[in-house]
């Protein structure tokens, strides 16, 4: 890593099944997209790549390698030229990768032919920004190993990138309603689903925090802590939604009136503060 | 019982208390086994907390249902948190009872800072459920003991190991954290390590005792 202006993080597929431990699941915020990347270039959809928030990075390729971006429309350069993404692209022993920000969307997944051979925690090479577990964000000067690699794979028609197919005005969040939506008087569910929210700076790989129309509790009781999906809507006591992503907390405190579904999950990892969504 | 459809992967399980949460999690994991007769899609994760149990990471809605139709024609035995332990092994904390907080508990308990140790001390607890932190666990007194108030402002940096009560549970902090609860004490014993076979010393319908050294 010759040059690291931005937050740079290992992921792969996460790390399921300790949640009863009180471990998130971390993993790629768009794991569509990091499968994808990892498919290019022949490898398991389930081996660790890197997740590019913005932008802004040089990598120095000490052996030829393989390589795939995906998400963002970041820009790519393999050796001083510019090269594609959703492809996988060939690079020479010596020569730089550099992935400047894009114009639009966030975070981009960069996979390695081979994987990146960082050690695992908890079966999981994903950093886990909530507890710290996994390997820490990149700086400069890190030297990153990679895997075995296989075969290049063959080529076939793959699905662009969900920024690629993000359309402009509000970006739709599919949501199914529930398991708490009784908590919340239906006039203000009905706002909710009318109205666009507004994405706040305070959103990170934990949640999309949003501001807009608030929903009202019919009653003043409390909830008891309970477990913690994927996607979760979450409405703290100040009304404002904030929707869970992959390093949400185990257990949260506060009504879940819905759950944003799987899809839409990865149009939530492109989401800048600012941009405009919209329930249904 | 009763559960709720939570998006297309999970339920919700709504129960009455967190020893009723550990028996349901011990009925979910047993429907799942692949040895159970006609076994349920296995689920990721199952997570209990005070009032439900969440069966999370089925893999469509169509195993949801399947878990909710069957889970809605069976009623959970009753059972107080200890018969809903998990094994009958006690695992053992050792404890310096010096925390900052000792005299707050003792106006709640109505007795002297000593006197919080020994009671801590005597009283058996189990894991109703773990969260907040990896290996946090939330420890419940098998028999009930007057609920302790959180800070009314947190602590910015609470040390690892703090032994500390709130409502009526007991945890113990794996990490430094800001946190709210009151310091009764500290351990030596690594609750969270991801290096280790069984990562967290305390785990869900573990028994507990606490034990006074000096």
């Amino acid at each position: 890593m010759e040059r690291c202006d931005c937050l740079v993080l290992v992921e792969d597929l996460g790390r399921p099944g300790y949640a009863h431990l009180g471990v998130p699941r971390a993993g790629a915020l768009d794991p569509a997209a990091l499968a994808l990347a990892n498919r290019l270039v022949g490898n398991r959809e389930s081996e660790a790549g890197l997740e590019i928030l913005l932008g802004g990075l040089c990598l120095a390729a000490q052996q030829s390698l393989r390589i795939a971006l995906t998400g963002a429309p970041m820009l790519l350069w393999v050796g001083g030229r510019p090269a594609p993404l959703d492809a996988a692209v060939s690079v020479p022993a010596g020569s730089r990768i550099e992935v400047e920000p894009a114009s639009s969307g966030l975070r981009s997944w960069l996979a390695v032919a081979g994987g990146l051979d960082v050690p695992e925690t908890l079966r999981s090479r994903s950093a886990d920004t909530l507890s710290g577990l996994g390997p820490a964000p990149l700086a400069r000067g890190d030297v990153l190993e990679v895997g075995p690699s296989g075969p290049a794979a063959a080529a076939a028609e793959y699905p662009r990138s969900a920024a690629a197919r993000a359309t402009s005005g509000a970006t739709v969040l599919r949501m199914l309603g529930g398991p708490r939506d009784d908590w919340f008087t239906p006039a203000s569910l009905a706002a909710m689903l009318a109205a666009d929210y507004r994405v706040t700076p305070s959103s990170d790989r934990v949640g999309v925090r949003l501001s807009g129309p608030r929903l009202v509790r019919r009653s003043n009781g409390e909830l008891a802590s309970e477990g913690l999906v994927l996607g979760a809507v979450q409405v703290p006591g100040d009304g404002q939604p904030l929707v869970f992503l992959a390093d949400h907390p185990t257990t949260g405190g506060y009504p879940v009136v819905g759950v944003v579904e799987d899809d839409s999950l990865g149009l939530c990892a492109q989401l800048r503060p600012g941009d405009a969504v919209r329930f249904s | 019982m009763r559960s709720r459809r939570v998006g297309r992967h999970a339920l919700l399980v709504m129960v009455d208390d967190p020893a009723a949460a550990l028996s349901a999690r011990a009925l979910v994991l047993e429907l799942a086994a692949p040895t159970s007769d006609d076994p349920l899609p296995a689920p990721l994760d199952v997570v209990p907390a005070a009032r439900t149990l969440l069966v999370d990471g089925l893999p469509d809605p169509a195993a949801v249902e399947r878990w909710r139709s069957r889970l809605d024609g069976m009623t959970l035995p009753a059972a107080s948190l200890p018969e809903s332990g998990s094994s009958d092994e006690v695992v053992v904390v050792d404890v310096v009872y010096d925390g900052a907080d000792l005299d707050v508990v003792a106006d709640v308990w109505a007795c002297s800072p000593q006197a919080v140790a020994a009671r801590h001390e005597e009283t058996p607890y189990v894991v109703a459920f773990c969260g907040f932190a990896p290996g946090f666990a939330y420890c419940t007194p098998v028999a009930p003991l007057p609920q302790i108030p959180r800070r009314t402002s947190p602590r910015e940096r609470v040390p690892a190991g703090s032994v500390a009560l709130a409502g009526e549970y007991c945890g113990i902090y794996p990490n430094p954290m800001p946190g709210g609860w009151q310091l009764i004490g500290a351990t030596d014993a690594q609750v969270f390590d991801p290096d280790r076979a069984d990562p967290a010393l305390l785990t869900p319908g573990d028994r507990v005792r606490f034990r006074a050294v000096r």
